[in-house]
């Protein structure tokens, strides 16, 4: 089913007309409401009156991380706070958070975004969904949450962390649809298969993301479970999840664009490619009102396709994501920074400023290892004030990143010293 | 007396515990007693070495992490209770035993090196009975 088939289906010259209105009182509002945005187009010269569509764009200047992390916390929000409904929260590329608002509206039409996406997957208001994503300052929870709401289906609020207790409720609530990170549901497929209920559960659909993933891990989870498996991406910069999910046939995902403009851009010239070129995806809210932001870098590498789909959908598809343009890892669906790790060493003072972060994916959950050089000058003799040492350095870590590591204490020079950009990360789970 | 043990911390990587080994050869030093102490990733190797200093600066400059730590080196007879009887005296002054080993000197006697929290405050207990502590220089 097409949850909104006037938007989803509607011609190229259409979405373009309409994004091309959006766009432009989309810049005149931040102009006039957001200092920030209104310093940096009039040190490019532009004024709201140069944007008279879509055709324009390539004049506004681009939006990255580190405008949220200077504007931090809320100095891009465009209405006064007394609108700001919900806020949510990532990782930022240092100690900061980013921080994102949302008014009733961003609400109302982000659940809608999910509501679509869960609609490709072929879900409707008679579906059991559990969300199985983190609930809290995390996007995943509570965006998947409401747009299962706005579809009418019954949702079970599980987050994270109780694997028996989700396996159980599938089996008794009849639960035919999840909403979770890809490497969690294979570990769910996993627990299900070792207790033999596999046969047991009525489920038919998953909407994964917030992590990246194969087309084969998809195939594996579709022929292990006898589901349909839907990709669907966000970022919370953007909205939260369902920005853009893929329709039955799997071609690429839909980008809901009439509320997200899609580009790409070549990360080095930064000047936009053509349909099929792959390249950085930068994306400029057009609807947004509680925190709209101007072509925003994502640093996920991708292409686009404006070719009607066979689904009926004529929004643009982006292919699968071919990695990113900067070092960020994603681990359990947390986004890290090796910079994050560096500065909670650097802070904590109790070892030399050399680490490499190894991650892996041990049945089917990923593993995180952070191996730091034991210098002369912290290093002793016994074993309890080494230990002593590892636990210290993993609490600061798990306070930078919210994630556990297990920390590995190696010799020092045994990790690389560079004159250029040092390899500080060895990612072992070849998702690309 | 006090002696200086050579601490060197080891990654659990095959051959690394040779490489230390073979530096030592390299600078002619003795191993006179050793005790190697394992957790899961690392090792500490703890040495009796015949010239300490030139033992910890020769590992350093291939690369190791060396310290000296100071340690007591005890002379005890090979008789029943000798071992507890040190023991209970160190305890009695409420000074906690960090880690022991047992020392090859080549006499008949046995002897065992001592690390407790509180090296100096050892000493003086076991100054003041007649229990043997070995002096640097008879070591080697």
């Amino acid at each position: 089913m097409i949850w909104n088939e006037a938007k989803e289906c509607m011609s190229r010259d259409e979405m373009r007309a309409l994004q091309s209105a959006r766009l432009v009182k989309t810049v005149d509002r931040v102009y006039h409401n957001v200092e920030y945005y209104r310093k940096k187009m009039q040190a490019l010269g532009i004024e709201p009156g140069d944007i008279k569509g879509v055709e324009d764009l390539h004049k506004l200047p681009f939006t990255t991380k580190d405008d949220l992390r200077d504007t931090y916390p809320f100095g891009l929000f465009a209405v006064p706070q007394s609108q700001i409904v919900r806020v949510h929260a990532s990782s930022g590329t240092t100690g900061k958070a980013t921080v994102v608002g949302y008014t009733r509206k961003d609400i109302s039409i982000w659940s809608e975004c999910v509501a679509r996406a869960f609609s490709q997957a072929g879900l409707n208001r008679d579906d059991i969904i559990q969300v199985a994503y983190g609930y809290g300052l995390f996007t995943g929870g509570l965006g998947a949450h409401y747009g299962a709401e706005n579809l009418g289906a019954t949702v079970v609020p599980m987050s994270t962390g109780n694997t028996k207790k989700l396996t159980t409720m599938m089996k008794d609530f009849g639960v035919t649809a999840i909403a979770c990170t890809p490497s969690y549901l294979l570990h769910i497929a996993e627990t299900l298969e070792a207790d033999g209920d596999l046969d047991k559960i009525k489920l038919k659909a998953a909407i994964c993301g917030a992590e990246p993933w194969t087309e084969q891990m998809r195939i594996q989870i579709e022929e292990k479970l006898h589901i349909n498996a839907h990709d669907i991406y966000g970022l919370s910069e953007i909205m939260g999840p369902g920005v853009a999910c893929d329709c039955q046939y799997h071609k690429g995902l839909h980008v809901y664009e009439d509320h997200f403009l899609p580009e790409i851009i070549d990360p080095k010239t930064f000047e936009p490619l053509g349909e099929d070129e792959t390249g950085e995806l930068v994306f400029t809210t057009i609807t947004k009102e509680g925190i709209p932001l101007i072509r925003y870098r994502t640093k996920d590498l991708t292409s686009i396709n404006y070719g009607k789909c066979e689904c009926g959908r004529t929004l643009a598809r982006i292919s699968r994501f071919k990695g990113r343009s900067d070092d960020m890892l994603i681990i359990r669906g947390v986004n890290v920074f090796p910079s994050q790790v560096e500065a909670a060493l650097l802070e904590l003072g109790e070892t030399a400023p050399y680490y490499m972060i190894i991650v892996d994916r041990v049945n089917n959950l990923d593993t995180l290892e952070i191996q730091v050089e034991v210098g002369e000058e912290y290093f002793s003799d016994k074993i309890s004030e080494l230990e002593g040492l590892a636990n210290r350095i993993g609490h600061a870590i798990q306070q930078a990143i919210g994630l556990s590591a297990k920390i590995k204490l190696v010799e020092p020079k045994t990790i690389e010293r560079s004159m250029s950009k040092a390899v500080r990360v060895i990612d072992k789970r070849k998702l690309v | 007396m006090v002696v200086n043990q050579l601490s060197v911390f080891i990654e659990n990587k095959a051959g690394r515990l040779e490489q230390v080994l073979e530096a030592l050869k390299a600078e002619d030093i003795n191993i006179i007693s050793l005790s190697l102490a394992d957790s899961s990733d690392y090792g500490l190797l703890r040495m009796i070495v015949s010239e300490p200093q030139k033992a910890k600066d020769s590992l350093k400059a291939k690369g190791f992490t060396a310290m000296l730590t100071p340690v007591l080196a005890v002379k005890l007879s090979h008789k029943v209770g000798q071992l507890q009887e040190l023991l209970a005296k160190i305890c009695e002054a409420g000074i906690n035993v960090e880690y022991t080993y047992a020392l090859a000197t080549g006499s008949d006697d046995a002897s065992i090196v001592i690390k407790t929290a509180d090296v100096e405050k050892a000493m003086a207990v076991l100054e003041g009975t007649d229990i043997e502590l070995i002096k640097a220089d008879e070591l080697g």
